[in-house]
């Protein structure tokens, strides 16, 4: 067990942020199973540190694109709780006004290019949204999160050369939670070290450890530093796991138990708690704390989205086009 | 024998592999996973790998392959989890599957059957939602059929697989749970079925909006058209349902403009117009991306009552 290199302040806001996400979501699969929230919910639970780690080394001023498992990358981003629940529900208070659910969570103020459901559909955009920055001169980066699945698309394969021939300003996050769907990695590339793939584009490249919160957020800050100097396009492999089922529609029988337990002794919050503990940076009553304090933040959040109103459907046809 | 609209399906399915040494089965999560719907269920280990592929997140190669693959002398049934990933492989599926019989002069043809399950109301959002038969249905050299009951889930795999030339069967998750008899006979996927006879008004439709029509017409004495295979169409079967009612609703899940809907009613106009005593109306799907929240899904989309009102406007 490691000490963590940061002041106990800036350890406890990435602790308090992976909390935030996994309480946020439990609330959410209960509100699923209570018929409150409807449609596709994909869990992040697992997977905390990856985004925990990225978004404070995400500027204000930079884009992020995300996919369908997007809660936790969105409410890091400054999206608030309530807006993200409220979208769940449906209701019009929602960061998408209740039209894109859980898998479609924007934010422009934020510049939160949404939640993307179709795999791979994210890299395009994040190349293009690159491309604009590059041609106006500004220094902003794009980060890009995917999971490993996308990388079997072409839109990846075509993204990845398109920001390194062009030089562009974007960092491709993958999230390898090693299966997508029922399909385990080995069972989908010939290639399994996806770093390679991207090397096979020139593109510079880091292979993290997905669970360890203080990994991540260095390899997000390093591949963003590297973005902003102008070097061109970086790729971040996060190597991580999804405790839970793909969705809520997963019966989840292609996964040996164990193998999930096993990865769970690695789980991000427990296993950073402890170090923080081992170097007096935490008690166990500060634990408690924070954890209520989410446990509040989650409970008025719900609230909020319990308490939030339908849209009129004279509004259908709204938002179409712009005018 | 009283089946569910998806054992249907798995039956079907099963009779291909087995009936066939080249028909194999490939897609996503179709082999370990147990089929995205749990239609292909057990196939794995009933068949083998070789012959139910799971394949990665690739439609535009797998279902490209797949048009490969018929062309190299296999019968090739290839499943695109729905159809708005089936968008990612349009390519391969207009510009080879559809074009390769014609363009080669007559030299080759492409025996490929893709299944793909299309349709909304389970609050999936814009990405996940909409209805892109029509658009299959615009193509020449391809056949697209839509299994609307038990014994079209069951046979119409087994009719496309017949068929020399590429087929996209649609299948429709909002019917999986529905059940009924399952006959033993085979179908054809040449015409379109009365489902409901009917006096005052001609409801004609397919798919998932099949049990809308089939509950609005209780309320109008309609008759209702399933049309079943979507190209080529049926004209025959809409026409003479139409010399019998006189009046017409067009019900399409699809965004109204450029719809399925918009060819049936020409064609009525254009071959039925003087036994009609009004205007054909449609009801369609709004033309908005499918919204999240469900009132606006609801909403959005073709509903028995709004099927009641377009007849009674048209004097029904
Ligand atoms: C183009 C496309 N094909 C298939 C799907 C269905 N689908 C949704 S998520 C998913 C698995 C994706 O896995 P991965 O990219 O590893 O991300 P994860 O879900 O593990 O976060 C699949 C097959 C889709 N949404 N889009």
């Amino acid at each position: 067990m490691s000490a963590v290199p940061y002041p106990r302040e800036k350890s406890i806001a990435l602790l308090t942020d992976m909390l935030r996400i996994r309480r946020l979501e439990e609330k959410a699969a209960e509100l699923y199973g209570a018929g409150k929230i409807r449609g596709f919910l994909h869990l992040y639970i697992g997977e905390e540190a990856v985004a925990a780690g990225c978004m404070p080394a995400i500027a204000a001023g930079d884009n992020v694109v995300a996919t369908y498992r997007e809660h936790g990358h969105a409410l890091l981003r400054g999206v608030p709780m309530g807006a993200i629940m409220a979208e769940m529900y449906g209701k019009r208070e929602g960061c998408s006004r209740g039209r894109g659910g859980s898998m479609h969570l924007f934010d422009a103020a934020r510049r939160f290019y949404g939640g993307n459901a179709i795999v791979a559909g994210g890299l395009p955009l994040a190349t293009g949204l690159a491309l604009a920055s590059l041609l106006k001169k500004e220094s902003r980066v794009t980060v890009c999160f995917f999971g490993e699945g996308a990388v079997a698309e072409g839109a990846f394969h075509e993204s990845m050369n398109l920001a390194q021939l062009w030089k562009l300003p974007v960092a491709f996050f993958c999230e390898n939670n090693l299966y997508a769907m029922g399909t385990a990695l080995a069972r989908s590339e010939s290639q399994t070290d996806l770093c390679i793939k991207a090397a096979a584009f020139g593109m510079a490249t880091l292979k993290v450890d997905g669970m360890d919160v203080v990994a991540t957020h260095d390899a997000a800050t390093k591949a963003c530093a590297h973005v902003r100097s102008g070097a061109g396009p970086m790729f971040v492999e996060f190597q991580t796991y999804r405790f839970r089922a793909h969705s809520m529609f997963d019966p989840d029988l292609y996964r040996d138990k164990k193998e999930i337990e096993e990865w769970k002794k690695r789980g991000p919050i427990h296993t950073f708690s402890a170090r923080l503990k081992a170097q007096d940076h935490l008690s166990e009553a500060q634990f408690l704390d924070i954890d209520a304090r989410v446990m509040r933040e989650v409970d008025e959040a719900a609230a909020l989205a319990e308490a939030g109103t339908w849209e009129p459907v004279e509004d259908l046809t709204r938002d179409v086009y712009t005018t | 024998m009283t089946v569910t609209y998806r054992e249907a399906l798995r039956l079907g399915l099963r009779e291909a592999l087995a009936a066939d040494e080249r028909v194999f089965l490939m897609g996503e999560d179709v082999g370990k996973y147990g089929g995205t719907y749990a239609v292909s269920k057990g196939m794995l280990e009933e068949f083998g790998p070789e012959r139910v592929r799971d394949t990665p997140l690739s439609e535009l190669a797998f279902v490209g392959a797949g048009v490969g693959a018929a062309l190299g002398g296999m019968r090739p049934i290839v499943e695109v989890m729905t159809v708005n990933f089936s968008l990612l492989a349009l390519d391969q599926i207009v510009n080879n599957a559809a074009l390769l019989r014609h363009m080669s002069g007559g030299q080759v043809s492409v025996p490929l059957v893709i299944r793909t399950s299309s349709g909304a109301g389970r609050q999936l959002a814009a990405q996940h939602s909409h209805s892109f038969e029509s658009w299959y249905a615009a193509i020449p050299g391809i056949k697209v059929v839509a299994a609307a009951t038990i014994d079209d889930a069951h046979g119409m795999l087994g009719a496309a697989l017949a068929e020399p030339d590429p087929v996209i069967v649609f299948e429709y998750p909002a019917l999986f749970e529905t059940k009924g008899e399952l006959s033993a006979g085979k179908v054809d996927i040449a015409k379109a079925r009365v489902r409901r006879p009917g006096r005052k008004v001609t409801l004609i439709t397919y798919g998932a909006s099949l049990p809308k029509a089939l509950k609005a017409a209780e309320e109008l004495d309609g008759e209702v058209v399933d049309l079943r295979v979507l190209r080529p169409l049926d004209t025959q079967t809409i026409l003479e349902s139409v010399r019998k009612t006189r009046r017409a609703v067009v019900i399409d899940e699809s965004w109204r403009s450029v719809s399925l809907a918009a060819e049936v009613a020409a064609r009525i106009m254009e071959q039925g117009f003087y036994d009609l005593d009004a205007p054909v109306a449609r009801v369609c799907s709004e033309e908005v991306p499918m919204p999240y929240a469900r009132h606006l899904e609801e909403a959005a989309l073709p509903q028995p009552e709004k099927i009641v009102a377009a007849a009674r406007a048209i004097g029904a």
